[in-house]
């Protein structure tokens, strides 16, 4: 049941820019296992979507995988997926793990028919039956609760926010993938769509077994969907463990900061506490644990060394000295 | 009219021409459909709503900036687009504006002081540098850019999206004003920065009193921003639903108002996972372009009812004490 489909290991990321070097990924563990909702909570700049463009190796030109690994294991094989070649990631890509990238409109090429769209993909991909992949695209189309013959011949400007996104997810699941990566699905959605997508995912996983990884700096999608929780902060995991204990046992002072800085509407009124300050940069990090110049609970050590994760609870691990002394949940 | 209201819409609509593709027609799209509101002095109004439904053209509709194609907007009493010069330019003194994006309202060539001190010139407030400068740091200390010499000669790039949008706010606060609208302030932050932005507003709005009309799609942060004031849900152009902020969020009366609440996800894994969303008869938003008769949900509306929904556009009734719904199933109630 719990056995792992990905495993990160180690993994450091960076971007060259005129400033330097931006280490936006430094030293992340991470497993996933088969058919779990895992959620990658951070704010912008914390390396999330780093991370997880890492993982199918399509990061932009001026990033590079500085060290570490990403072990991918499926059909009974190990693969280390950043060893990959050009070709082998053409193999890879799409049928093992897809990825729906945020912002739906952009990720379309607005001259092309849903239809091209689609075949295209699949031609790059290696399946060049336009038949097959018809079929396959109409019935993935009404499984996203579409109309696959007025969709597949529109222009995506034609289409609605939602059903671009629904469009997408169809796409990605064109060559059953083991893993699917959703960067922000729900971001810039209306609530009444965000519903809608929230709910069709449920489905899909309850369908295909796949694993997912949700990307967002909205708590709620992790509330809703995930099973475990990844919070990142300045390129690095900070706490790790089930939704139950990342919401109502939050052991780093950072994750418990934005569970009480996020307002609720239907469970009652109370008090939020905001995060004093803003990020760092992450080209000149400075020494220690990065949230220390935000944090209320910090002393001489946290501002010399950078801890490291530890288990503090059944699957739950945090990366902070003072974690004895966060609250116990709220 | 009750003479404590700053702003009152008077059966104001707006609409706009477009073209559709290079040799079609022109078309009419009212993105405001006959919308009265009255907001009063001191008070809170959280405008929430969907995208296109036409929350940031009332907001610009009340800080003038643009003129609505029919009805009156009234400052004070006083339509502004009936107003002399005089009158006018006091009322684009006293009503500001902080708009969503803080990477594009701030000009990038110009040094935070310049920022802040033009509408002090502008308006006769300082006569020279110094009183300029000893106006901005002031201005940079109210909104927590502390210390505020490190910040007046920097450009709008040497600061984070929060530190900009303090900048906004502080170009709000430069001519005093009475009345602001915040639009979408705190939308494209970060979730740890977006509640010190909350905060500062809601210690301005104390210090100040000054008016607030907080424009959001946000129902958690209407709610936590305008708990002691009000909300006016917006669906298509129209307010379909307004009332004390504790009411509409725990007694939501017009089922759009009812589907958002069931709908939407919240930061905590028990509450919202155990939601059961409202069906709607249909999916899709309709379009502006083309508006369904009647009642604009109702083609959307689960308790729609034929013959009247769909025919003739629901009036505002009260069921309860200040609580307004545009909705049939109030009718008579």
């Amino acid at each position: 049941m719990t056995r792992e489909i990905l495993n990160i290991e180690n993994l450091f990321v960076e971007y060259s820019n005129i400033r330097g070097k931006v280490k936006a990924v430094r030293g992340v563990n991470l497993k996933l296992y088969k058919g779990e909702n895992l959620a990658l909570i951070g704010e912008s700049g914390s390396g999330k979507t780093t991370l997880g463009t890492a993982i199918i190796r399509l990061l932009p030109s001026s990033g590079y995988i500085k060290d570490g690994r990403i072990v991918y294991k499926g059909n009974g094989n190990e693969y280390d997926i950043s060893k990959f070649s050009e070709k082998e990631l053409r193999q890879f890509r799409w049928k093992e793990i897809a990825m729906v990238f945020q912002s739906a409109l952009n990720s379309f090429n607005p001259v092309l028919k849903v239809w091209d769209q689609i075949y295209d993909t699949a031609r790059a991909h290696g399946i060049s039956n336009r038949n097959f992949v018809k079929e396959r695209a109409i019935s993935l189309l009404r499984y996203v609760q579409l109309d696959p013959e007025r969709v597949i011949n529109s222009y995506p400007h034609e289409l609605s926010g939602g059903m671009r996104q629904r469009v997408l997810i169809a796409m990605s699941l064109l060559l059953e993938p083991k893993i699917l990566i959703l960067d922000e699905p729900t971001t810039a959605l209306d609530i009444l769509t965000q519903r809608n997508i929230i709910e069709l995912l449920r489905t899909i996983k309850a369908d295909m077994g796949l694993s997912m990884i949700f990307i967002s700096h909205d708590l709620s999608l992790a509330a809703e969907l995930a099973d475990r929780v990844a919070v990142m902060y300045a390129g690095a995991i900070v706490e790790l463990g089930s939704v139950e204990d990342i919401f109502y046992r939050p052991k780093h002072p950072y994750t418990l900061g934005l569970i009480k800085a996020v307002p609720t509407v239907t469970a009652g009124f109370r008090e939020l506490y905001s995060i004093p300050g803003s990020p760092p940069d992450l080209i000149n990090l400075t020494p220690g644990c990065k949230f220390a110049p935000r944090c209320e609970y910090k002393n001489s050590v946290c501002e010399k060394d950078e801890p490291m994760l530890v288990e503090v609870g059944q699957d739950h691990f945090v990366a902070c000295f003072r974690h004895k002394e966060i609250g116990n949940g709220r | 009219m009750e003479d404590r209201a700053i702003i009152q819409l008077d059966h104001v609509s707006k609409s706009f021409t477009v073209r559709s593709g290079i040799f079609g027609g022109r078309k009419n799209m009212q993105v405001i459909g006959d919308l009265s509101l009255s907001i009063g002095r001191g008070e809170v109004l959280c405008l929430v709503g969907e995208s296109g439904c036409g929350k940031t053209t009332t907001g610009k509709l009340i800080v003038g900036l643009i003129k609505p194609t029919s009805g009156r907007i009234l400052f004070e009493g006083k339509d502004i687009w009936s107003m002399n010069n005089e009158e006018f330019k006091d009322y684009r003194k006293a009503v500001q504006i902080i708009h969503q994006d803080p990477y594009s309202s701030l000009n990038p060539v110009h040094r935070i002081y310049n920022i802040l001190s033009a509408p002090l010139f502008r308006h006769g407030l300082v006569r020279n540098r110094s009183e300029a400068e000893e106006k901005v740091l002031d201005l940079l200390d109210r909104v927590d850019l502390t210390p505020p010499g490190d910040f007046i000669y920097k450009y709008p790039h040497q600061l984070s999206g929060g530190q900009r949008q303090r900048v906004a706010i502080a170009r709000s606060l430069t001519l005093n004003p009475k009345f602001i609208v915040a639009d979408e302030a705190v939308s494209m932050l970060d979730v740890s920065i977006r509640l010190s932005i909350i905060e500062l507003l809601r210690r301005l709005k104390e210090e100040m009193n000054v008016t607030f009309l907080f424009i959001t799609h946000d129902l958690a942060m209407a709610k936590y921003f305008g708990w002691e004031g009000r909300i006016a849900v917006m669906y298509l152009g129209r307010i379909v639903e307004i009332g004390p902020t504790p009411r509409v969020i725990e007694n939501p009366l017009h089922p759009y108002t009812k589907a958002l609440l069931m709908a939407i996800p919240e930061a905590d894994p028990q509450v919202t996972r155990n939601k059961t969303p409202m069906k709607l008869r249909s999916l899709d938003i309709p379009s502006l372009l083309n508006l369904p008769p009647g009642c604009s949900f109702n083609p959307r509306c689960p308790f729609w009812i034929e013959g009247t929904c769909d025919k003739e556009v629901p009036d505002m009734y009260e069921p309860e004490n200040d609580h307004y719904v545009s909705c049939f199933l109030f009718r008579g109630k």
